[in-house]
């Protein structure tokens, strides 16, 4: 029987290894050095914040694994020897594939600051991180102030979960506006004003100089290149993420950031694949990043390359881009594309709209010269998933888009609506007359 | 701000310590006249062996709390009606159980402090645990601070996370429900505090049960308020609980009180049968019957409620529409257990439990109602070989009391707030039926966003394994969701919409989400 070995079991991993147990009777065993049991990265805020038990963010009951012969090693892979299709375990044995996946996920970048490597200094990433800040920030007076290092979603979901223990918190963030690389103004700015809403203390602009430690090795203040010593007792490390590939070096596997692969998710080895945060693709896909470290995209890849390794050779060919993330209390949600000012195309145009007094916005972007719809972003609002991937895949209009807004709109039955606003502005903007059509159960349900 | 919310606790706790004193306090005396009355109208004058003993032993003495007249009312009792079926004098033995008559004579004889001050020993039960409870919740609307989820720190406190103070809270509910299906002469003292009230509504001294009604209503209200400031970003539940409130405070309460009052027959008009399963009991048939046209209506509307009121509305909305925007049962999770939701097991395993007992009580509901109408009509006291009377006994003893109360709202603090609504209700397992098969409601899942972070699992109070259907873009059509809404506000991501839609294409299992190759999706999908 073929033995498929994947390496790492989150998301990515352990989708392919479900999708393969469906399609197939092979041997899957998975190595992964974190945790015994998957569990969802993403929710490790959470568990700090009182939410939730660390054992709630394991989605599937321990009896699963067993049930569906996947077995799992708890063990770190120092070594891959594909000449000999053997893994080398920290611990001493070794593991035989005949299929290898590759799916390590990523680690906290730091980028050589000095005092890096103090004690209270810590990414967010791992299940250990999460237990070292419970350590180091129980609450507000063992950690009498945190910085944060790196105006990312982690870096936010970080400043977060220390507000909610009322630890004081200083945040970084390299940018002249909070995440501006990737959201355009209005709503960078309106995250801005959030953060401070929540009584953090937002520093834009400002870089990371050094951490000063005390005569314990512990970190005890931050400089930043503004000339400010910052003092604190913990230091996140916030600044993204990059594939946690360290292990391969000498492996002989094609790496370069991450781990080479093409669209099928093959890398330069036979029978070594490599998919989720770590897999970097040769040539982006469309407006994709090469290396793409969210949640979906990994179990994508795992549905996808499990179709492979059963006999069904296929590409990885993702869908229309969407994402989400919740900014403290604002969500957000994105479908299509929409650049910021730094990243815009040519051809883009927006139009943004924002309530009046509530943390409410969206920016829709379209093509300027066809009118050709190309995103949405959206925070406060809930909108339907199926209904903008069916309007990209059927190149509606702007106008079109906006006409419609009702059927995609998500909340949560009886909450306020904003299309009537929403319309009236655009209207004002673009010289249009459009009127709102009511939403409508047998265009939301029409192909789906 | 913390201070009102200490001060709160204190005043709160006061009262409540009081409220909890009571049962075995205060002085019990009958004097002559009441005693003759008494024997007079409640027919015991009959037995005049318990009248004897009771002259002998409890008349015109002074009892220092319950516990103390208890014993010789009990004795006389029971000694009188050996005697008298010893003698084959069927006649007089009395029926009355001895809890109960303990109870109706603790009603007649309270004497002192308690029964002359009803009014100020309210404010020292009720009042205080009032004006406390609001100090203790209304300053979240300023300390909670923006809106948003506000779930911080429920596994990190003692009260939420199953600690001690829950299992406080767990000891004293359960005992609570003991005493009021099982000893309610411990409740006398209570009644007297509400008798004013009841007086006004109903025109008649208060029961225990009358405690319960009106202390059901006042927990719920302020919970409820509770509500309204957790979830103050959510419109759906601000809607949903102000509607449970109405039901229980209107429908449950002052309705049937009041058409007592009217010299109809007591009748909660939202309770369906088989939730009141005692509907079709021969008792209640007859006092329907001899109610005149009140009655005739209420005994058509019981059955046009179950049969055709209750199916159509959980097609069109889902079987929320009765268990979390008018149920009594529901309402009070809704808000008092509110805070303990996220202890519901979403084991395999306890769905297994689920499916069996639930289902099992509906059998044993429908077939003791069965039974019952059976009796009734050929007028039998036995079918099958069972007695009637003795099935309903142990329905009304092990389901209506022990399951529905002392396990249903005991349990809340250690393993959530729907014990009795996931794992007993027989009419839930009935909604669920429709709900399941042919009904318009769902929750959908907004394709592939989500991220498996299983806040919404831990918050359904159904113990419904949420993520397991989101994560793999499939919609949640099951027979168990009350359509609280909890798991929608709760996600991060607005994954979740409870909505009433077209059947078709409700139920929707997936294999990879949408996001992903849309041949692959086809592929996959349509296999
Ligand atoms: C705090 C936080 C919040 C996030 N929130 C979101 C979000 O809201 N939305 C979103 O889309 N994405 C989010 N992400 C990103 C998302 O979690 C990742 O993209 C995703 O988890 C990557 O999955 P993966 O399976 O590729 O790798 P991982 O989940 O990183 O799993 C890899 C596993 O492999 C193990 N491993 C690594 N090397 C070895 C080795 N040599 N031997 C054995 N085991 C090894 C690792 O220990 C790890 O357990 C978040 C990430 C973090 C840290
Ligand atoms: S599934 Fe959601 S709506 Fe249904 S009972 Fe659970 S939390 Fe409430
Ligand atoms: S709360 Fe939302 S994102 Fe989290 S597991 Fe549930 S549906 Fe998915």
């Amino acid at each position: 029987m073929e033995h498929i070995v994947i390496i790492g079991n989150g998301i990515a991993g352990v989708s392919a290894a479900r999708h393969i147990r469906k399609n197939s009777d092979k041997k899957i065993t998975i190595v992964s050095t974190e945790t015994e049991y998957f569990f969802s990265r993403t929710a490790l805020m959470y568990v700090y914040m009182g939410h939730m038990k660390f054992e709630h963010t394991q989605p599937y009951e321990n009896w699963f694994w067993k049930k569906n012969r996947i077995d799992l090693v708890k063990g770190f892979v120092t070594k891959v020897n594909h000449q000999n299709k053997k893994l080398i375990l920290k611990e001493g044995s070794e593991l035989s594939y005949d299929k290898l996946i590759i799916a390590t996920g990523s680690k906290p970048n730091k980028f050589g600051w000095p005092g890096q490597d103090l004690k209270g200094v810590q990414g967010l990433y791992h299940r250990q991180d999460l237990e070292q800040l419970e350590a180091n920030a129980p609450n507000n007076k063992v950690c009498k102030r945190a910085v944060i290092v790196g105006g990312g979603l982690i870096g936010i979901e970080l400043a977060e979960m220390l507000v909610t223990r009322n630890i004081p918190v200083t945040f970084l963030v390299r940018e002249a506006s909070f995440w501006n690389g990737v959201l355009p103004k209005g709503e960078s700015e309106l995250i801005n004003e959030h953060i401070l809403e929540h009584h953090i203390d937002l520093r834009l602009e400002t870089n990371l100089v050094e951490i000063i430690a005390d005569e314990n090795g512990w970190a005890k203040a931050v400089t930043t290149d503004k000339g400010e010593t910052i003092e604190c007792t913990v230091v996140g490390l916030t600044a993204g993420v990059s594939p946690n590939i360290d292990f391969l070096k000498e492996s002989g596997i094609e790496l370069g950031r991450g781990v080479k692969v093409n669209r099928f998710l093959e890398t330069n080895i036979p029978d070594i694949y490599a998919i989720g945060d770590c897999a970097e693709q040769h040539e982006a896909i469309g407006n994709r990043r090469p290396i793409e470290a969210v949640w979906y995209t990994g179990r994508m890849m795992g549905e996808t390359l499990a179709q492979t390794i059963c006999g069904n050779r296929r590409a990885y060919n993702p869908g229309h881009w969407f994402n989400s993330a919740k900014f403290l209390d604002v969500e957000y949600q994105t479908y299509g594309w929409v650049f910021s000012e730094r990243g815009m195309k040519e051809y883009e145009q927006h139009f943004h709209w924002r309530h009046s007094k509530e943390k409410v916005c969206i920016t829709v972007s379209f093509d300027k010269d066809s009118k050709k719809f190309l995103g949405i972003n959206t925070f406060g609002i809930r909108m339907r998933h199926a209904i903008f991937d069916r309007w990209l895949t059927e190149e509606r209009s702007v106008d079109y888009v906006m006409e419609f807004l009702k059927d995609a709109n998500f909340d949560p039955e009886f909450y306020k609506v904003y299309e009537g606003e929403i319309l009236t502005a655009y209207n004002a903007e673009f010289g249009t007359s459009i009127a709102p059509k009511k939403k409508s159960w047998k265009r939301i349900f029409s192909t789906t | 701000m913390k201070a009102i919310k200490n001060v709160g606790l204190v005043i709160f706790l006061v009262g409540l310590a009081i409220f909890t004193a009571l049962p075995v306090i205060g002085t019990f005396k009958i004097d002559q006249a009441t005693f003759d009355q008494m024997a007079q109208d409640q027919g015991f004058a009959k037995s005049e062996l318990f009248v004897e003993a009771m002259q002998k032993n409890v008349v015109g003495k002074e009892f220092q709390g319950i516990q103390a007249l208890s014993p010789p009312v009990t004795e006389a009792l029971e000694t009188a009606n050996a005697a008298n079926k010893k003698n084959k004098a069927y006649k007089k033995v009395i029926y009355t159980k001895p809890n109960d008559m303990v109870s109706s004579i603790g009603k007649k004889s309270g004497a002192g402090y308690i029964v002359e001050n009803k009014g100020m020993m309210w404010f020292l039960t009720f009042g205080l645990g009032i004006i406390g409870a609001l100090m203790f919740i209304l300053p979240n609307v300023i300390l909670l601070g923006k809106k948003g989820i506000k779930n911080n720190g429920i596994y990190h406190e003692s009260a939420t996370n199953q600690g001690w103070i829950a299992w406080m809270v767990f000891i004293f509910l359960v005992g609570f429900y003991i005493i009021l299906y099982f000893a309610p002469q411990y409740a006398v003292n209570w009644t007297y505090l509400v008798d004013p009230i009841s007086e006004r509504l109903s025109g008649n001294a208060a029961g225990h049960w009358f405690v319960y009604g009106f202390m059901y209503c006042v927990v719920m209200t302020v919970m409820a308020v509770r509500m309204y400031i957790k979830y103050r970003h959510n419109v759906y539940q601000m809607v949903r609980t102000t509607s449970v409130l109405f039901f229980q405070i209107v429908f449950a309460f002052l309705i049937p009180e009041i058409m007592v009052r009217l010299q109809m027959p007591y009748y909660d008009f939202k309770n369906a049968f088989p939730l009141d399963y005692d509907f079709f009991f021969q008792w209640n048939i007859k006092s329907l019957m001899n109610s005149g046209g009140i009655g005739l209506f209420i005994l058509v509307w019981g059955i046009v409620l179950t049969l055709v009121v209750v199916p159509v509305m959980v097609y069109f909305f889902g079987k929320r529409w009765y268990c979390s925007w008018v149920c009594g049962c529901g309402g009070l999770a809704e808000t008092l257990g509110d805070p303990y939701r996220q202890h519901s097991s979403k084991s395999l395993f306890s769905w297994k439990i689920e499916r069996w007992l639930i289902h099992g009580v509906l059998v044993f509901a429908v077939g003791m109602t069965l039974m019952t109408l059976y009796s009734f009509f050929t007028d039998t006291g036995m079918v099958l070989g069972l007695k009637t009377a003795s099935v309903q006994n142990t329905y009304s003893t092990m389901i209506g009391a022990v399951f529905a109360g002392v396990i249903g709202t005991g349990f809340y603090p250690i393993f959530g707030n729907r014990m009795w609504c996931r794992f007993g209700c027989p009419l839930a397992a009935y909604l669920g039926f429709v709900q399941r098969f042919k009904s318009r409601f769902r929750i959908t899942t907004n394709g592939g966003q989500c991220i498996s972070c299983g806040n919404c699992s831990t918050y359904c109070e159904q113990g419904i394994d949420v993520r397991a259907y989101a994560q793999k873009g499939e919609n949640i059509v099951r027979s168990s969701c009350v359509g609280c809404g909890v798991c929608s506000a709760v996600c991060p991501r607005g994954v979740l919409k409870l909505e009433n839609g077209p059947l078709e294409g409700r139920i929707n299992p997936t294999e990879v989400l949408l996001g992903n190759d849309v041949d692959l999706m086809d592929l996959v999908n349509k296999k």
